[in-house]
């Protein structure tokens, strides 16, 4: 009778097992683990979604009424009925492209540097600590550093309270963000592929080039848009180093007077200088600027989203 | 090709300077009381080998006994390991490898490797290719698509990949992966090939078409492959380094030393050292 059956529950019928195995003892820790995570992401989702409603009734009057109007007027906190962001957007894709053309090659420089030349020394340690050290300095004593660095030092150069020392300001403040994103990209590319290119007799740079910065490209340039979308985001240094609130006139200035001379603001700015008003109306430019600078970073960090999947390596 | 001398140090007594009018007498490598250092830890010491011209010599022993760390002074590539430091000497054709005028770019584009896990570029076939070929000044685009070809050929690999050569190198099975690896290797002509356990990751069929061409190539190129495997260092291998570990009693680390230096055969068959026959019956290790 033992030989047959192939456990000490033997006797168990086919029912009993049935009942065994569809079980009594579930998980139950496990089980309110994961409701506790689930009501944690339903709340922040719903902090996020309440977030957007509310900006979305607010801005409604400006939104129904006269967006198109809206967003080619420019700053005028004086007036609600002809207040419009369009000086405001484009200072924040010129500081975007100033942001762009400064950091980038800095930060990607200073990345390549210290991964690849740097070793581990002790110098380069105390460099690397201290990069992720000035990524978590607050924004306003970047501006601090802009006022007195770009506008008061570098003033000829910069022509003093511009969107080139509001620029150069956003890029100091990115800078370490992308240094260490950038860093972090190289630090993925698996030493095999170098190893590969020395093998056939590469020089470091040589590696560098061809191997090791295209395999990092997609990771770098993810976290770089990433910091672009930071940059766009940033009031606070701009308000030191000269981004107007209030009423900006532009007048006959052409582009490049206007860049290099010229006052400027970003969205940010704009809308600190609108929610500074009282007012309901005042309340419908705010929301209304508050989410085109919404629609501006999402549209950014989808086209960082869009760069990675597009050029995401294998290895 | 092959023209950039590497900077001559001239050493006392020793014959044969010239790569090119090597006779397969004179070793392609010697080394004298070689020790490498990671940090304070001593991997291997007082390795004295020879390895000769055209053979294929196989270096095997247990984890850790250093034929790794030996095999990759032959083209510096300890050069990468910040922490790593040699002592002793390793000669190339008489020159001392680690001498302050040695350039490592220029041994290595003599000395090539092929690593454990296949390695290729996650680029083309083609560019994996021609990568080494364009290092050396070669920029004619029917020459490269010759030496592409050509080495693809002597790696056994053109039949299968040669419709798509500007396909990722990264879409090809593991064991194409490293015959593309070996004909990135002789793309550049090299004198010796380092192989490093190049068929761990590889089944036994892709494990025999690399053994294959191991024989195929050995009448051009000197070979030396560090292996886990017993039977491989039989079934491909003229000589035979076995390397074990000692425990230094002071400090209880270990360091990699090499027991014995042969024939295949001999080793195989009538070891002189009772830890190689121990080894090579299975009995450690």
């Amino acid at each position: 009778m033992a030989l047959a059956t192939p456990s000490s529950h033997g006797a168990a019928t086919a029912s009993s097992l049935t009942r065994e195995l569809t079980g009594s003892k579930r998980d139950v820790r496990g089980r309110i683990v994961e409701i506790v995570l689930l009501a944690t992401l339903a709340l922040s989702l719903l902090i996020l979604v309440a977030l957007v409603v509310n900006l979305v009734q607010r801005a409604w009057p400006v939104l129904s009424n006269r967006l198109g109007d809206f967003l080619s007027s420019g700053l005028d906190a004086s007036n609600a009925a002809e207040a419009g962001v369009w000086q405001a957007i484009r200072g924040t894709l010129t500081l975007a492209v100033i942001v762009a053309i400064v950091a980038f090659p800095l930060g990607i420089a200073c990345a390549v540097f210290l991964e690849e030349y740097a070793g581990k020394s002790f110098f380069a340690r105390l460099i690397r600590i201290n990069v992720r050290n000035l990524a978590g300095v607050p924004s306003i004593v970047y501006g601090i550093l802009g006022l007195t660095i770009f506008v008061k030092f570098a003033g000829d150069i910069t022509g003093g309270r511009t969107v080139i020392s509001g620029g150069l300001a956003l890029a100091v403040l990115v800078l370490p963000v992308v240094i260490i994103t950038a860093s972090e990209a190289l630090r993925a590319v698996p030493q095999s592929i170098r190893e590969g290119a020395y093998g056939v007799g590469a020089t470091k740079w040589e590696t560098v080039r061809s191997h090791v910065l295209p395999s990092a490209a997609p990771g770098i340039l993810t976290g770089t848009v990433l910091a672009l979308s930071r940059a766009a985001g940033e009031a606070a240094p701009l308000l030191l180093v000269g981004g107007i609130t209030g009423l900006l006139r532009t007048g006959d200035q052409g582009l490049w007077e206007q860049i290099t001379k010229g006052g400027f603001t970003s969205m940010p700015v704009a809308i600190f200088s609108y929610a500074r008003q009282t007012g309901a109306d005042f309340q419908a430019v705010t929301g209304a600027a508050s989410l085109i600078l919404l629609v501006l970073v999402i549209l950014i960090n989808a086209l960082a989203i869009w760069l990675r999947n597009r050029f995401e390596k294998r290895w | 090709m092959m023209d950039t001398r590497v900077t001559v140090k001239q050493q006392d007594g020793v014959e044969g300077m010239d790569p090119n009018n090597e006779t397969t007498t004179a070793p392609v490598f010697r080394t004298r009381d070689l020790a490498v250092y990671y940090g304070d830890f001593r991997a291997v010491r007082d390795v004295n080998i020879e390895i000769r011209g055209q053979d294929i010599t196989a270096f095997i022993g247990p984890s850790g006994c250093g034929k790794s760390t030996v095999l990759r002074c032959f083209d510096r590539m300890n050069d990468l390991i910040p922490s790593a430091r040699v002592e002793g000497t390793v000669e190339y054709h008489g020159i001392d490898l680690y001498d302050k005028d040695v350039d490592a770019v220029e041994v290595r584009r003599r000395v090539g490797m092929v690593f454990q896990k296949p390695n290729p570029f996650p680029k083309s076939i083609y560019d994996n290719l021609a990568f080494g070929p364009r290092l050396n000044g070669i920029k004619k685009k029917n020459e490269l698509d010759e030496i592409v070809e050509s080495s693809l050929k002597r790696a056994a690999l053109w039949d299968e990949v040669k419709d798509r050569l500007k396909a990722s190198a990264m879409g090809l099975s593991g064991g194409q992966q490293q015959r593309l690896c070996i004909a990135r290797c002789i793309a550049v002509k090299p004198d010796v090939i380092l192989m490093d356990e190049p068929c761990s990751a590889l089944d036994p069929i892709a494990t025999a078409r690399i053994e294959d061409l191991m024989q195929e190539i050995k009448q051009d190129f000197t070979i030396i492959i560090v292996t886990h495997n017993m039977q491989q260092a039989a079934r491909v291998s003229d000589r035979t380094a076995f390397f074990t570990t000692e425990v230094n009693p002071e400090s209880d680390r270990r360091t990699g030393v090499l027991v014995e230096f042969d024939d295949t055969q001999k080793i195989f068959s009538n070891p002189g050292d009772d830890r190689t026959e121990a080894y090579v019956t299975g009995r450690f290790g």
